[in-house]
């Protein structure tokens, strides 16, 4: 038993361990500080759901050796454009929600490029350079979203007729299109968006087969060992650009998935930190700076959705303070230290 | 030139890095003025002999060394290079130690500058003291002007052709009023054939003021112009000492390469045939750091086991590295009588050839991947082995069970060491990583295969399995193999012809079953008298 217990703490990782203990006392603790579980858990599961995407837009990158994709604003402002273009269109329903997600991907095919050519010329660097890449493209869409020519009364200033507002709603066009898709409840707090899962199911299918296919072992190849790669003939730039591609389109559809559950679209500095929890999330699931899983992913969300779930109603309600803030800020840039300072232990 | 008091002494010196022994008896003695030539193969115990002399502080931390040096009458055991410099022992190492931003002069006198007296010396010590740079530059130009070379004193280093830096580094050792013994590691590796004249012209005349010379060199040449005598050393054993005037050129290169050879491996009396030419060279350049090949030209035949060979720095192993297109390239290349591009990997690797890296560790192998990806790579990427082809070979699906009995496969033929096909690669020995380079190569099928370096830092029973690998698969496949290696006897036990790299050149080109020192005298560069004469006559 002793050994049991201490071969799945040494596969699972002291950090994972210790977070999962956490986020049971939080749970333990619930009822007795009149929070209620279900509700929590229900809570939890759907904020995994709506962050789901984009952390599993980070794999592609740390496989092909780019590094944790600080870079992730780009692709999630190419899911902006494409949720804002839709409600212009005033497509409603289902058909909206595809419609975002075409233009989304479109967008996001052609500023992945740009960003993976970019990456290619400062390789090494390719994490401080990611971080830029996504405050400046973040602060020029700033500019943009005043300018650009939208016209719908639902997303622009009432004042001055033009430029759109800082949030945006949904609601009337494709709010919880998928969320709500087969969901369920279990009593009155308990709420399952099975639609949101099974998408999140398909989106970790597609993420897994392209791993298995010839280009997803190239690109594993490429991060592991570019020298290796390159004297079996394989384009290294090219490989690193895909992946980069890739990455930037999940970052577009997993907004869109934020988005439709959330209920509002967050222009201007809205997607400035997103980047921040995916990157923690996985690495509190056991990644490394160049190798992750899936189950590093769906790990990883779990945890870190549960423990910013659950720390502003328990602890809130605890210390009768307002630490939800901190212990998030603490856990997301702590992990990141973490993780970083720890470069080549691999955990798979 | 010799006198009765000699300047070094040397006795029973022995070294053992981690219990391998590099050094074993190493006796010799040096006179005033006298210019001993070190000859030896790369890895015989040249460098660790002079690092033992100079006090290296690498020898200490590895437990020092056996025996015993005299240096000038006394037993001497230096801890660090200061004591040795203090001593009268001078060194110019093969790489350059200057600071590219001093002019000449001040790296001839760095910290041995001369100094004037300033007020601020009363408060601060003698360290604030003025430099004085008229005496320093007439220093330096006396230090320059002994060699017998036009520097400008007040040059900067960094715009220095090579040659000068080197004269630069010399002059620094003369300068010390106290040298006695100038120990020159590869002086003229970097030098053109008439600065090295003039190097060694001044070599020459500093042993006639009576400095002591210890000169290492390939170019067995230079050796035999400026040595007074040599030592030539092998697998750490002085195997020779002898005046230079007493000995032929052929002697000598059979002392450095020449072995109790242990040909047993060789089949006796096979009759090897070959088809048509194969894999043609024509005017190879290749841009490999520390292993440029300049113009290289050889034809290699269908079925054949072509050796390269050579010392190391030489350009040896640039060759494959070119052919296969990992460093820059140009000249022609034709398999099978199709031009090969160069400069592009995969099209080297598509036109049928593979080549299993010198580097192992940095080219050859995804250390943290499985033994099982290791060996199916190249073939999955290149050739689309392993790949199951679905929505009508839109999607194409890599075949893990197909990979997993391939690996099986190569592990029970190779005998690879090993839990299972999933082991990763880092995890192995270095023999079993070999191994599993050579699987990778061998799942291509290829018909040229590439071998660099297939023994090196692996012990000798996985070496003799790896080379008997290579000529099974051979024999059995009619696999062309182009071997690449330092260890001539090696390349002799399964090679059928052997080309000797030189400066970026091909030396010669000889079958296998010549003797080894009309190999070593390939390896030793253009030498003007005749092998059967006394190199020079006695004095």
């Amino acid at each position: 038993m002793n050994d049991k217990l201490r071969s799945f703490i040494e596969a699972a990782g002291w950090p994972r361990v210790i977070i999962g203990l956490f986020l049971l006392s939080l749970f333990v603790a619930a009822p007795f500080v009149g929070v209620r579980v279900d509700t929590s858990l229900s809570d939890t599961l759907v904020r995994v759901g709506m962050n789901g995407v984009m952390v599993l837009a980070l794999v592609p990158m740390v496989q092909s050796g780019c590094g944790l994709n600080f870079g992730l604003p780009l692709g999630i402002i190419a899911g902006l454009v494409g949720a804002v273009t839709s409600i212009e269109m005033d497509v409603r329903g289902l058909p909206g929600f595809l419609v975002a997600m075409a233009i989304a991907i479109a967008l996001a095919v052609v500023l992945g490029y740009a960003y993976g050519l970019l990456l290619n010329r400062v390789k090494g660097d390719e994490m401080m350079i990611a971080t830029y890449v996504g405050f400046s493209s973040v602060a020029l869409m700033c500019m943009a979203w005043l300018l650009l020519p939208y016209k719908s009364p639902n997303m622009i200033w009432g004042y001055g007729g033009s430029g759109l507002r800082t949030t945006i709603s949904v609601q009337g066009y494709w709010l919880k299109v998928l969320s709500d898709f087969m969901s369920f409840n279990v009593g009155p707090y308990f709420y399952f968006p099975t639609g949101m899962f099974l998408f999140f199911a398909l989106m970790c299918f597609l993420m897994w087969a392209f791993f298995k296919t010839k280009t997803g072992t190239a690109m594993t190849a490429v991060g592991s060992n570019p020298e290796f790669a390159r004297a079996c003939g394989i384009d290294v730039d090219r490989m690193r650009i895909v992946s980069v591609v890739l990455s930037t389109v999940f970052g577009a559809i997993g907004i869109l998935v934020y988005q439709q559950s959330f209920g509002f679209i967050q222009l201007y500095m809205g997607p400035f930190y997103m980047a921040f929890p995916a990157v923690a999330a996985i690495l509190l699931g056991g990644a490394s700076v160049n190798k992750a899983s899936l189950l590093n992913v769906i790990v990883g969300t779990f945890l870190f959705q549960g423990i910013l779930t659950m720390t502003p109603s328990v602890i809130n309600s605890i210390m009768q303070t307002d630490m939800s803030e901190v212990i998030r800020i603490i856990v997301s840039n702590g992990m990141i230290l973490y993780a970083l300072t720890r470069k080549v232990q691999v955990k798979r | 030139m010799a006198s009765n008091e000699p300047i070094l002494r040397l006795e029973h010196v022995g070294k053992e890095y981690f219990g391998n022994r590099v050094l074993s008896d190493v006796s010799f003695t040096l006179g005033p003025g006298e210019i001993m030539g070190l000859v030896g193969e790369n890895g015989a115990g040249k460098t660790t002999l002079m690092k033992i002399l100079f006090g290296m502080p690498v020898i200490h931390q590895t437990g020092g060394y056996d025996g015993k040096i005299f240096f000038e009458g006394r037993e001497v055991s230096f801890k660090s290079p200061f004591e040795a410099l203090d001593a009268g022992i001078g060194m110019v190492h093969q790489e350059f130690s200057l600071i590219p931003g001093f002019t000449a002069t001040e790296n001839i006198l760095l910290n041995r500058e001369s100094t004037r007296y300033n007020l601020l010396v009363e408060v601060f010590d003698d360290r604030l003291r003025t430099l004085d740079r008229p005496v320093m530059r007439q220093r330096a130009q006396r230090a320059i002007s002994t060699l017998g070379v036009e520097i400008d004193p007040d040059t900067l280093c960094s715009e220095m052709p090579v040659g000068h830096k080197q004269f630069t580094e010399i002059a620094r050792e003369i300068d010390r009023s106290n040298t006695k013994l100038l120990v020159l590691d590869e002086p003229t590796a970097v030098l053109t054939e008439s600065e090295a004249e003039i190097l060694i012209k001044a070599v020459r005349n500093l042993a006639a003021k009576g400095m002591s010379v210890i000169f290492i060199s390939h170019r067995l040449q230079e050796v035999i112009d400026l040595c007074d005598k040599i030592v030539v050393l092998r697998d750490g054993h002085v195997v020779q000492e002898a005046k230079t005037c007493d000995v032929t050129v052929r002697q000598i290169a059979g002392w450095m390469v020449g072995r109790k050879v242990e040909e047993s491996h060789r089949e006796e009396g096979e009759v090897r045939s070959f088809g048509p030419t194969i894999l043609s060279v024509r005017n190879l350049w290749v841009d490999m750091p520390g292993e440029t090949v300049r113009d290289v030209s050889f034809q290699v035949r269908q079925g054949e086991i072509f050796g390269i060979g050579g010392l190391a720095g030489q350009g040896k192993l640039g060759i494959a590295n070119g052919i296969m297109g990992l460093y820059p390239a140009g000249g022609a290349v034709e398999l099978n009588g199709k031009p090969i591009r160069l400069n592009d990997p995969e099209g080297s690797l598509r036109a049928g050839m593979a080549f299993v890296s010198e580097d192992r560790r940095g080219v050859g192998l995804l250390l943290d991947e499985g033994i099982d990806w290791n060996m199916a790579f190249t073939a999955m990427q290149i050739q689309e082995k392993f790949i199951r082809p679905l929505l009508g070979g839109l999607v194409k699906w890599r075949d893990d069970r197909a990979i997993e009995e391939c690996a099986n496969e190569y592990i029970k033929a190779l005998e690879i060491k090993c839990t299972g096909p999933k082991q990763r690669a880092v995890e192995l020995s270095g023999g079993n990583q070999q191994k599993v380079c050579l699987a990778k190569a061998f799942v291509v099928r290829p018909e040229v295969l590439f071998v660099s370096e297939p023994t090196r830092g692996i012990d000798v029973g996985a070496k003799k399995l790896v080379l008997d690998t290579l000529r099974r698969y051979n024999r059995e496949y009619g696999t062309t193999i182009v071997m690449t290696s330092s260890e001539l006897e090696e390349l002799r036990s399964i090679c059928d012809r052997i080309a000797i790299v030189d400066e970026g050149r091909i030396a010669g080109v000889l079958p296998a079953q010549t003797p080894s020192e009309e190999f070593g005298l390939l390896m030793m560069g253009e030498i003007k008298v005749s092998t059967e004469e006394k190199v020079k006559a006695c004095e």
